[in-house]
């Protein structure tokens, strides 16, 4: 007996059905099949994620994915899903188990914050005939310069890292993600003249064309670290922790981990790739401080060294630690940030939202006067330019997207990342799957993207009277809330419409 | 209940004037005096001021201090703590004439003196450093007492009202100067106080304004990390804190820290000298947050002399002449043509570009 309804329902038009097959053959979840006259096509819908890549692909548009309409008693406790969590673990005794992000109705700040615009007194700017400047760089930065008589520059920059948009694609390792999924991404960071990340699955040999576009990561599995792979990117990160999953590693299931997957992180074919929970050999403040030390040593001083930390409760002070360990960056992802794969209680219920955690952090590195000595980096969930104007105007330098880059890489949200089935050929190493994302066009969809949102964040530059994103960088006044409480307010350092 | 300036951030629109000699001749306000008079429409009658440089050559080793006090008490609190802080040399009531326009005036005083040596030796920062200290304190920690000018051989006179009867007020036809600058105000509103006027002083610094930054709060959010308070929100207050931080504290050269404000555009710099663009590139990225946005023109008087700047797109008109030894700068031509009918020169000064005027060796 099943004790759980399915959660989406296939409607196919028989109308419209002309028996190609093509969803058959593309649903890696096997949703659809033929009948036994080869023919009649059925769909088993238990099965069904709601990926679309069906209705995506059918010819005639037969297909809609709908809701399966089950009525409930009511009860605004014991919801459908909290039913159907409880008897999907009583059947297994297994932890629940998400891909993608937090998907609960928490409050999304970016949505009751407002941007100013320029009338009268200072004029607003068009950008269109005035130059629009979002050049970024990253790294740290002395307190101040200093020149000998001549006027020449005596002070020596530590290393910084020129972007040409304050937008990043954020860590999805190979292994989480497919070859021809990162390709994409790194393909794009290069046109784009911005970066993307290795995750913690190491550098593929086939995207060392690539490496001065890449932030090479290092986390607690170590996974693919060595000094090649440290001297080839641009930025080293330490990875912490992860919005998505604060407090826990990661877990690469050994289906994930083929030839290839385990040439690049240096681990057996088919074995799970466990990251575990801390790093083993950072157990303090004092701990990560020798890492950082020890890969600028690695590296001779010639990389900037980022640590990502999960936005938590007390990640102002953590921030502060970090920053005075050595770190030249600092990321912060917060809770509604993405992941190949995390328990669904801690994606759901553990970390805060990075709109708090960016606001308090950057007004607690600036009450300890060391905020412009490091750069900060937001990360988990930046849905549009708007989300990411407003993070600049909290006080970020950059931020990192994720989840965008791969929505316009066809991912429908499916939130099945953990399964390796993805039928958009994202999140899987299946080579029949793999091969349906095309570099070549998938990089220019992403291109198209981070464009649109670069020139849609000068448009809002120009609008506030700025031609320059240093300008934005902190500039609260630029925001105003909307419907937040004098708390909320407080924390995020701005003032409510109207005021 | 309408905020005073510094409870509430006032936009407003200005307009500016200068003159300097470069001979360090010293001549009357009269002329400023006029030149910004001319300009009347660019003001409201909501704050006018100036500064004047080499104004006090019998005092030009010690720190004048000018005072705005709302009641006896607050004299008598400030008074307490100059003298226990300073050998004042000399002090007296700021000479005024009656003048119709000009209502509600508070007491305004001004004060000499020098650093004392015993409180020197406790501290280890400079004079400037600890006068600075002081004016920070008062302004912040006595109530109804306002250090409105605090440099050496120098002054600010500033009060509601219109500019042309500012000077009338404060008798400046009376002193001499070499180096004269001139605001008038037209703020969008404004509860009338005194120390809201400009210019915004502070050690020799001065500062005419007109424009309204956008950038303002990542300005006031950076400076605030090296100890300044933006107490009146103003964006002459935040400019010269900019300019004090980089300049007097960091050491940097003032046509540098110029180029810091008005950065030249990464295009620009991308077409640079190696060397150059090195140093601008440098310079852009430590110094991000002190990029001014928004549209402004600036008159900034020090020690080290007079200094124009214009936001990069030149999005507020300034204007500059020369005839003889004599410089001169407006927002508007005809406010330097009626003081100087035929100048030698007379051009707008460009956008992002830096004028800068030394100062000479003043002639007393
Ligand atoms: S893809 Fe569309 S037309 Fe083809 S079999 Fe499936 S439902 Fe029918
Ligand atoms: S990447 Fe693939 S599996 Fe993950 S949510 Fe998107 S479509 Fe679903």
């Amino acid at each position: 007996m099943n004790y759980t309804v399915p959660e989406f329902e296939v409607e196919r038009n028989i109308n419209r059905c002309i028996s190609c097959g093509a969803c058959v053959r593309q649903c890696s979840y096997e949703v659809h099949y033929f009948d036994d006259d080869g023919k009649t096509v059925l769909a088993d819908e238990s099965k069904c994620v709601a990926c679309h890549r069906c209705a995506a692909i059918c010819p005639t548009r037969a297909i809609k994915i709908k809701k399966y309409d089950m009525a409930y008693k009511e009860h605004s406790n014991w919801t459908p899903v909290m039913q159907k969590e409880i008897n999907l673990q009583a059947a297994t005794g297994g932890v629940l188990l998400s891909g993608m992000s937090n998907n609960k109705p928490y409050p999304i700040y970016w949505d009751k914050i407002l941007l100013n615009a320029s009338q009268v007194t200072n004029p607003s700017i068009d950008p269109l005939r005035e130059p629009m400047e979002i050049r970024t760089f990253l790294g740290r930065k002395p307190e101040k310069l200093e020149f000998n008589e001549n006027g020449e520059l005596k002070t020596k920059l530590p290393p910084q890292i020129q972007l040409e948009t304050p937008i990043m694609f954020s860590a999805m390792s190979f292994g989480s993600i497919s070859f021809n999924a990162q390709k994409s991404l790194a393909m794009a960071a290069k046109e784009l003249g911005t970066l993307f990340n290795t995750g913690e699955g190491g550098l593929h040999p086939k995207l060392e064309e690539f490496k001065d576009y890449a932030v090479v990561q290092v986390a607690s599995g170590r996974f693919g670290v060595h000094k090649g792979y440290l001297e080839s990117g641009r930025f080293i990160e330490i990875k912490i922790g992860q919005g998505a999953k604060p407090g826990i590693g990661g877990h690469l299931p050994g289906e994930k981990v083929t030839v290839e997957v385990s040439n690049a992180r240096m681990i057996p074919v088919g074995s799970d790739a466990i990251s575990p929970a801390p790093h083993h050999d950072i157990y303090s403040i004092e701990d990560l401080r020798q890492l950082i030390w020890s890969l600028k040593e690695a590296t001779q001083y010639k990389k900037p060294v980022a640590v990502k930390i999960a936005a938590v409760h007390n990640c102002s002070a953590i921030v502060s630690g970090v920053a005075r360990a050595g770190a030249d960056i600092i990321v912060m992802d917060g809770f509604r940030g993405g992941t190949g794969a995390a328990p669904t209680r801690i994606r759901d219920n553990v970390g805060i939202p990075i709109e708090l955690a960016l606001a308090a952090v950057d007004k607690r590195l600036r009450d300890e006067s060391i905020r412009n000595t490091v750069s900060l980096v937001a990360a988990g969930s930046f849905r549009n330019s708007a989300d990411i104007v407003k993070a600049i105007a909290l006080g970020a330098d950059a931020v990192y997207v994720a989840s965008a880059p791969l929505i316009a890489m066809g991912c429908h949200m499916c939130q099945q990342c953990h399964s390796g089935k993805c039928n958009w050929g994202i999140a899987t190493q299946r080579p029949d799957l793999v091969k349906r994302l095309n570099p070549e066009i998938m990089y220019k969809r992403v291109v198209n993207l981070i464009d649109a949102w670069n020139h849609e964040i000068k448009e809002m530059l120009g609008g506030m009277g700025l031609n320059s994103i240093d300008s934005l960088r902190g500039n609260r006044l630029m925001l105003r809330g909307i419907g937040l409480t004098e708390k909320e307010l407080e924390i995020l350092g701005i003032s409510h419409a109207g005021e | 209940m309408l905020l005073r300036e510094g409870e509430v951030r006032i936009p407003s629109g200005c307009a500016i004037s200068a003159i300097t000699d470069t001979s360090g001749e010293r001549f009357s306000g009269t002329d400023i005096i006029e030149s910004i008079a001319l300009m009347h429409d660019r003001s409201n009658g909501l704050g006018g001021g100036f500064a004047a440089y080499g104004i006090y050559p019998e005092f030009k080793d010690l720190y004048a201090f000018h005072i705005f006090y709302d009641d006896n008490d607050a004299r008598v609190k400030t008074e307490e703590f100059l003298f226990k802080h300073y050998d004042i040399e000399y002090f007296e009531q700021i000479p005024t004439r009656k003048t119709k326009s000009i209502e509600k005036a508070p007491l305004i005083w001004r004060y000499f003196g020098a650093v004392p040596n015993s409180k020197m030796k406790k501290n280890d920062y400079d004079d400037d450093e600890y006068t600075a200290k002081c004016v920070i304190r008062v302004n912040n920690e006595i109530k109804g007492a306002y250090i409105f000018s605090s440099g050496k051989n120098m002054g600010a006179f500033k009060a509601v009202g219109y500019p042309e009867d500012v000077g009338e007020y404060y008798m400046l036809d009376g002193y001499k100067a070499h180096t004269w600058t001139a605001h008038g105000r037209f703020p969008t509103n404004t509860p009338g106080w005194w120390g809201g006027a400009h210019p915004f002083t502070l050690l020799d610094w001065s500062i005419v304004h007109n424009g309204e930054i956008s950038s303002y709060d990542a300005n006031r959010r950076f400076v605030e990390q090296f100890g300044y308070r933006c107490n009146l929100q103003t964006d002459t207050e935040v400019i010269t804190y900019l300019f004090d931080l980089l300049v007097r504290r960091q050491g940097l050269k003032l046509d540098m820290s110029a180029s810091i404000l008005a950065a030249p555009e990464w295009t620009v710099i991308d077409n640079m000298p190696q060397k150059e663009k090195e140093l601008y590139t440098a310079l852009r990225t430590v110094y991000s947050s002190c990029l001014i946005n928004g549209p402004f023109s600036i008159l900034v008087g020090s020690k080290h002399g007079l200094l124009a700047l214009n936001d990069r797109l030149k999005l507020r008109s300034l204007i500059t002449a020369k005839k003889g030894s004599k410089i001169y700068f407006a927002s508007e031509e005809s406010a330097i043509r009626i003081i100087c009918p035929e100048p030698e020169e007379i051009k707008a000064v460009e956008g992002g570009v830096p004028v800068f005027i030394p100062f000479a060796e003043v002639k007393d």
